[in-house]
């Protein structure tokens, strides 16, 4: 690494000097310049540590408690031999998939508020959470999932992946007018094919026998219980291709935050970006909620959260992946110990905490004027 | 990995070098049909924008001239018709391109929450950027400058949710002006403020052109003040171009009549020289646009 200086590029003018500076760096490698907030860089870095503490935190603690020490020992390939078991074979992969799953969540839902310019649009509330579990519950029901295999990866999640994203081809043909798809009428056709979806998920568990509506009913809820390698492998390769693309429109996810006119006389084609951060979001979404079922409110409050920490203006994508990320490996956390020894879905951790937020986010919209 | 900085930066020490003026393009609208889904509310419109100039559009609610000015800035695509910018079909310019050269302010525009006036401003530069090279020099000296040109700079770290309306108006203006185009299109820049902040807002804009010989085309409610600072007035009603040329030789009686169905006595301005529209009230007459 070659020594690297940094440039303090703003600086308030104003006689009364700093306030409150902005305080960012701009980084130059050639032409290429990136600009860098230094509060955004350590929001992320605390919010990366936090999921990795939580990370860290659930394979530790349990009925057979490893010590920290022998978990990151573990981690970074050494270790006692009955610790490795324990992380590695038990407690490791159902901790990755609510990281990997947490951050999908969360960049799904900072993309379909942003550009839907709706603080409540997210994948639980506009059909696709919905969609999942219709597919889910059809796998349980007609997929030949047996007693012995539910714990193991099997037709659950493609079931769960395919209804969601079927779901939103529903909702994008039924919102898509005049070549591009306004985030109001998403957000509308959206709330209808939930009510639909959930109607259609309640008339098959109406039919079920006993067992696989105990089944489906913990999937419903949401629960990492019983998550396996193929889980972590299932989010993580999609991860690996997901998040770049996201990445890749920040730009145009920035701009979708300003309305349609001021966007477009901008310079961006906005019915193409639109289409496309809607696609990727709902792609996050339908495959975390693949993998963790349709956790209540990681995805809602995500972003809220994200916003408040970063301090930026609109919702910052990063920081929401990663609050997501953080939300759901310790939502899991407290699932299993709350109760220890039984085990709560972490649907009913996350629920039970985001209902009250939910509300209170419900009255200040409807304050500013935006809750319908 | 070879990372080195930008020059430190020197606040007061440079402001870009006025431009030289150049011909602000020109934009003409020939045939156009415009309107929403089924709603025609243009039909075979001909518009012609002088490059350089200052541009009034005028004429009574729902006349159109809200709707010929999207068109203009490619918002809104006429179904029959075509808008050229400086001999080029923009439908064929690429919209990075178009962006570089043609700035639209609409009538409302809206924002993220909380963004500084700083980071809205600069968000103007969007067009000139790339993913790759999010941030120069020029940049930052064409944002200082727009601050400083709209009497913002020292606003530039508050939060827009905490600013007047005049002040919102002139930071919006100063974000359209760091896209630093050859065109300027504002959709009734002065709604909502009070006369001194119109006279304000109007005063900002013609002085860029002046200074720059950016075109401007904006759509004004208010006439008189369309008279005083526009160079070209097109009257519009029922979408369609009823009357346009200077100020002087466009506005009199009979045309306020017949576009507004306002009975007035046209005197010319003490100030200005320009004309005066003075209402003489009582009934409307006439049938126009509501």
């Amino acid at each position: 690494m070659s020594p690297m200086r940094s440039m303090s590029s703003v600086s308030p003018k104003g006689p009364t000097g700093p306030k409150s500076p902005t305080r960012e760096v701009v980084l130059t490698l050639g032409p290429a310049t990136a600009r860098v907030r230094t509060r955004a860089v350590l929001t992320v870095a605390t919010l990366a540590l936090l999921a990795f503490a939580g990370l860290v935190a659930s394979v530790s603690l349990g009925t057979f408690a490893v010590p920290v020490g022998d978990v990151l020992g573990v981690l970074f390939g050494g270790g006692p031999a009955d610790a490795r078991l324990i992380v590695l074979d038990l407690r490791l992969p159902r901790a990755l998939t609510a990281v990997l799953a947490g951050l999908a969540f969360g960049l799904a839902g900072a993309v379909f508020q942003a550009v839907t310019r709706n603080p409540l649009a997210s994948p639980d509330l506009i059909g696709i959470s919905a969609g999942a579990g219709a597919g889910a519950v059809a796998a349980i029901m007609f997929g030949g999932v047996t007693a012995a295999g539910a714990a193991t990866f099997g037709a659950v999640p493609f079931g769960a992946l395919a209804g969601a994203l079927v779901s939103a081809v529903l909702i994008y043909l039924l919102a898509y007018r005049g070549g591009t798809i306004t985030g109001y009428r998403f957000v509308l056709v959206g709330i209808a094919v939930n009510g639909a979806l959930a109607a259609l998920t309640r008339w098959m568990l109406a039919r079920a026998d006993i067992d696989q509506a105990a089944r489906a009913m913990t999937w419903l809820t949401g629960s990492l219980n019983g998550r396996g390698y193929d889980h972590v492998r299932w989010v993580g390769i999609a991860l690996l291709l997901l998040v770049p693309l996201t990445l890749a429109l920040v730009r145009p996810y920035q701009l979708l935050q300003f309305d349609d006119d001021t966007a477009r006389s901008l310079g961006m084609p906005l019915a193409r970006a639109r289409i496309a951060l809607l696609l990727l979001a709902t792609c996050l979404a339908a495959l975390a909620t693949s993998a963790a079922g349709p956790v209540a409110f990681v995805a809602l409050g995500a972003p809220h959260i994200a916003r408040r920490l970063a301090g930026t203006a609109g919702i910052p994508l990063i920081t929401s992946g990663l609050v997501g990320a953080a939300l759901l490996v310790l939502a899991d956390l407290a699932a299993r110990l709350v109760l220890d020894p039984i085990e709560l879905p972490v649907g009913i951790v996350t629920g039970a905490v985001g209902a009250p937020y939910l509300l209170l986010l419900l009255a200040r919209a409807n304050r500013a004027g935006r809750g319908g | 990995m070879a990372l080195r900085s930008n020059p430190p930066a020197e606040p007061e020490a440079e402001l870009p070098e006025p431009a030289a003026p150049r011909a602000g393009a020109a934009l003409t609208g020939r045939g156009l049909r415009l309107g929403y889904g089924s709603r025609v509310v243009a039909d075979e419109l001909d518009l012609a924008i002088t490059g350089g100039r200052v541009t009034a559009l005028v004429g009574p609610n729902a006349c159109g001239k809200s709707t010929a000015l999207r068109a203009l800035a490619r918002l809104l695509k006429p179904t029959a018709g075509v808008v050229h910018l400086d001999g080029t079909d923009i439908q064929e310019l690429p919209a990075r391109a178009l962006a570089q050269r043609l700035a639209l302010l609409p009538q409302t525009p809206t924002a993220p929450d909380g963004i500084t006036v700083r980071d809205l401003v600069a968000r103007g530069r969007t067009p000139h950027q790339r993913w790759w090279r999010q941030w120069s020099r020029e940049d930052e000296l064409v944002v200082d400058a727009a601050l400083a040109a709209t009497g913002s700079a020292e606003l530039a770290e508050r939060s827009i949710d905490e600013l007047s309306g005049g002040q919102r108006q002139r930071v919006w203006i100063a974000m359209a002006l760091a896209q630093d185009t050859d065109v300027l299109l504002l959709d009734e820049p002065t709604t909502y403020l009070d006369l001194a902040h119109q006279v304000d807002v109007l005063e900002l804009v013609v002085g860029r052109n002046r200074d720059r010989g950016t075109t401007v085309v904006m759509v004004l409610h208010e006439l008189n003040l369309a008279c005083r600072y526009a160079d070209h007035l097109v009257a519009m009603r029922d979408g369609a171009v009823v009357a346009a040329g200077p100020p002087a030789e466009v506005v009199t009686p009979e045309l306020v009549e017949d576009v507004f169905g306002l009975r007035a006595t046209v005197i010319e301005c003490p100030v200005a020289g320009t004309p005066l529209v003075i209402p003489e009230g009582g009934r409307r007459v006439g049938p126009t646009g509501g």
